[in-house]
């Protein structure tokens, strides 16, 4: 036996790492084929994107943008050459249509609803997640054990199962199409993961830390603050995450309980279809636009969000 | 800096009692040590006294002043913690200042006062390294710097030295010594390493399940334990006990061992016959061929000046440390004589000392300091 093999870590050889590179970069290219057709879409004009063949190539257009942001009416083309010259490009592309803007399309409101209720439940959801957890962590909670498993235990089954309660309680409480009402429920749902998540990241800072700023003159509340906090910051970025992708995605609470002012994109997008035809690049345009800031707080907190799922795996 | 009063300090976790009525003075500027295995509850009383932990029942006065019940933050002490919990967050500098940020020092005097206690220790150059790339020794040093710059009442100290390796440790135990004299700040120490405790420490007060088993000075510590357990804890290797049958009467000066006349230190108290042991420290044991004690070298461990020589008698193995000149083989057999003036009795079943002549002398030496 040589020394080397004595290592239970042996570092790869170049031929595995290379096979592992080929499965990575082809798992990517699986995933993301579908996520750069929809790109493509949306910016593809109406017919171009309905072709057949598809087209690979093609002339990109921002058609689908315009009709994502705005609403128009058929027209007679009398009425529109009696209409003045085109205000822009938008303009000058729906006259071609024989169609005129009739004003903005709900997609602004709604994309703001989306993200006034995806960060206000995620801020919620991660806020109290990390205050219970600091207390399952460090104080002696009677009925801890039980406490968890109630609090694990809601997720046991899908939350849509209780969809009907629910919209009947929202109604009865006027909840029923309100942000409030809509970040609530994301909070609950959520909130079990992050007790759970945060419980994990908590315990694993000794609490060494807290003792010695409350020896050194702070109180629980400032030490918590300056010593435990800094120290969750991984933590609490990979819940925040999770809770964002969750509440952001959500779609069958968001269909059933918000039709109006409090309706999120996810229902949202799929209406656009119905506007005048089948209008596909408007409605790609609508999922690349959904998809950027999802996408941003990812690439932000990529660090911690790697470190967040492997925590517990690698320990110092 | 001051006094610390622990009056009849008590503390039980759910059944298990974890301390039972405590009772010791650590006087103001005294380098203190509790000792004692793991569990014994040295570290939940060091707690206590820090406010982490509430006790159960007794008190705890701090200068004077009634701290039992007070929050850690209202008792102006300063803790040393076994994994030095500096911040990771942080950097030196600012690990060293957090405690005067929280009494609302003004940073130019923060300042000042982190730089002086750097250079006491002699980590001024290291002020805005992080605390994450260093070494074991610099990491305890910063963790002293926190604990010194705020000059609290006194400094609580669990195991500092535990984790550090053996090299930096001995560097440690003489730069804690040193620091001690110069700061002469009021000291309580923890841990179970005796060679610590007996080269740091002006008293030491070595625990057993709870209990303080002894209070003294090294020296009284060493030279005449309270208990076996003390006894058999402190010294490497620990003290011998040879068996023996019968009791002691008040004026005794000597007792039969396995059939020899060994003379004692002559004995202050009457004991009623029951079984008892001969402690002997391993230093004073000597070979003697005309020693009616008698044993068989069973081993022995060089250390080059000295060696440990373990000889097998009728009750069981003794270890004796004689000078390394003296040549031997296994299965030899010699004669044991044994220093009686230095010698100890015990009770086995209580395991407390026999009072005789080698007390006499502390109370003396008591009489004379007090």
């Amino acid at each position: 036996m040589s020394l080397t093999t004595a290592h239970s870590v042996v570092a790869p050889s170049a031929n595995s790492k290379r096979i592992a590179g080929t499965i990575i970069v082809l798992y990517a290219l699986i995933s993301i084929v579908p996520l750069l057709w929809i790109f493509a879409t949306s910016f593809k004009t109406p017919p171009d994107s309905i072709a057949y063949p598809p087209k690979i190539l093609f002339q990109p257009s921002l058609e689908g943008y315009c009709n994502l942001f705005t609403t128009r009416t058929r027209q007679t083309p009398e009425y529109i050459n009696s209409l003045g010259p085109a205000t822009g490009f938008c303009d000058e592309t729906t006259r071609k249509r024989n169609m005129v803007i009739a004003g903005p399309s709900n997609f602004l409101p709604r994309f703001v609803n989306s993200l006034i209720i995806a960060f206000g439940s995620t801020f919620c959801a991660v806020f109290l997640g990390t205050l219970s957890a600091y207390g399952f962590s460090r104080f002696k909670v009677p009925l801890a054990d039980d406490l968890l498993f109630f609090i694990l235990s809601t997720r046991f089954m899908p939350p849509i199962a209780v969809a009907i309660p629910i919209y009947l309680m929202y109604r009865e409480l006027g909840l029923s199409d309100t942000a409030l009402g809509m970040i609530l429920l994301y909070t609950a749902v959520n909130v079990s993961l992050a007790v759970w998540l945060l419980k994990g990241f908590i315990d694993e800072i000794p609490r060494e830390y807290e003792e010695a700023a409350m020896i050194d003159g702070y109180t629980r509340l400032q030490a918590f603050w300056r010593t435990v906090l800094p120290q969750a910051t991984t933590g609490i970025a990979a819940t925040a995450i999770f809770c964002l992708i969750f509440a952001w995605n959500e779609y069958a609470f968001a269909a059933l309980l918000t039709s109006g002012t409090a309706q999120t994109a996810p229902p949202f997008i799929p209406t656009i279809i119905g506007e005048g035809g089948q209008d596909w690049p408007a409605v790609a345009a609508g999922t690349t636009i959904f998809l950027v800031p999802i996408l941003v707080f990812t690439i932000l907190l990529r660090k911690q969000l790697l470190r967040g799922i492997t925590f517990g795996a690698v320990r110092k | 800096m001051a006094e610390i009063r622990v009056q009849h300090l008590r503390k039980a976790f759910g059944d298990f009692v974890a301390v039972q009525d405590s009772n010791f003075v650590v006087e103001d500027g005294e380098f203190f040590v509790m000792l004692g295995p793991s569990g014994c509850g040295k570290t939940t009383t060091l707690r206590m006294i820090a406010g982490l932990e509430l006790p159960t029942g007794g008190q705890i006065l701090l200068g004077g002043d009634d701290v039992t019940m007070l929050r850690a933050r209202e008792r102006d002490i300063a803790f040393v913690f076994q994994l030095f919990a500096l911040y990771p967050h942080m950097n030196v500098r600012k690990n060293i200042g957090f405690p005067l940020l929280a009494q609302g020092m003004p940073s130019a005097e923060i300042r000042t006062r982190v730089e002086e206690t750097a250079k006491l220790l002699r980590i001024d150059h290291l002020l805005n390294k992080s605390v994450s790339g260093l070494a074991g020794g610099d990491r305890q040093r910063v963790a002293l710097g926190r604990a010194i710059v705020r000059r609290p009442k006194c400094f609580l100290m669990d195991e500092p030295l535990g984790t550090l390796d053996t090299e930096f440790r001995d560097l440690m135990v003489h730069e804690l010594r040193e620091l001690h004299n110069r700061i002469h700040a009021t000291t309580v120490y923890v841990t179970h390493d005796q060679m610590e405790a007996m080269s740091m420490a002006d008293k030491i007060a070595v625990m057993n399940h709870g209990v303080i088993e002894q209070f003294g000075s090294p020296r009284e510590i060493y030279d005449r334990p309270a208990t076996m357990f003390v006894a058999d804890f402190i010294g490497s290797p620990p003290m011998n006990f040879l068996g023996f049958g019968g009791g002691v009467a008040k004026g005794a000066k000597e007792i039969v061992v396995q059939g020899a006349k060994v003379a004692v230190p002559e004995v202050r108290e009457d004991i009623a016959p029951s079984e008892m042991a001969l402690g002997i420290r391993p230093e004073h044991i000597r070979f003697d061929d005309s020693s009616k004690l008698r044993g068989a070298i069973y081993g022995a461990e060089y250390l080059g000046t000295t060696q440990i020589v373990a000889v097998e008698t009728a009750d069981g193995i003794i270890k004796a440390r004689v000078p390394a000149e003296i040549r031997l083989s296994t299965g030899d057999h010699v004669g044991l004589t044994l220093s009686s003036a230095r010698l100890s009795l015990f009770e086995k079943g209580s395991g407390r000392a026999v009072r005789t002549a080698i007390h006499d002398v502390a109370s003396e030496r008591r009489a004379q300091h007090g």
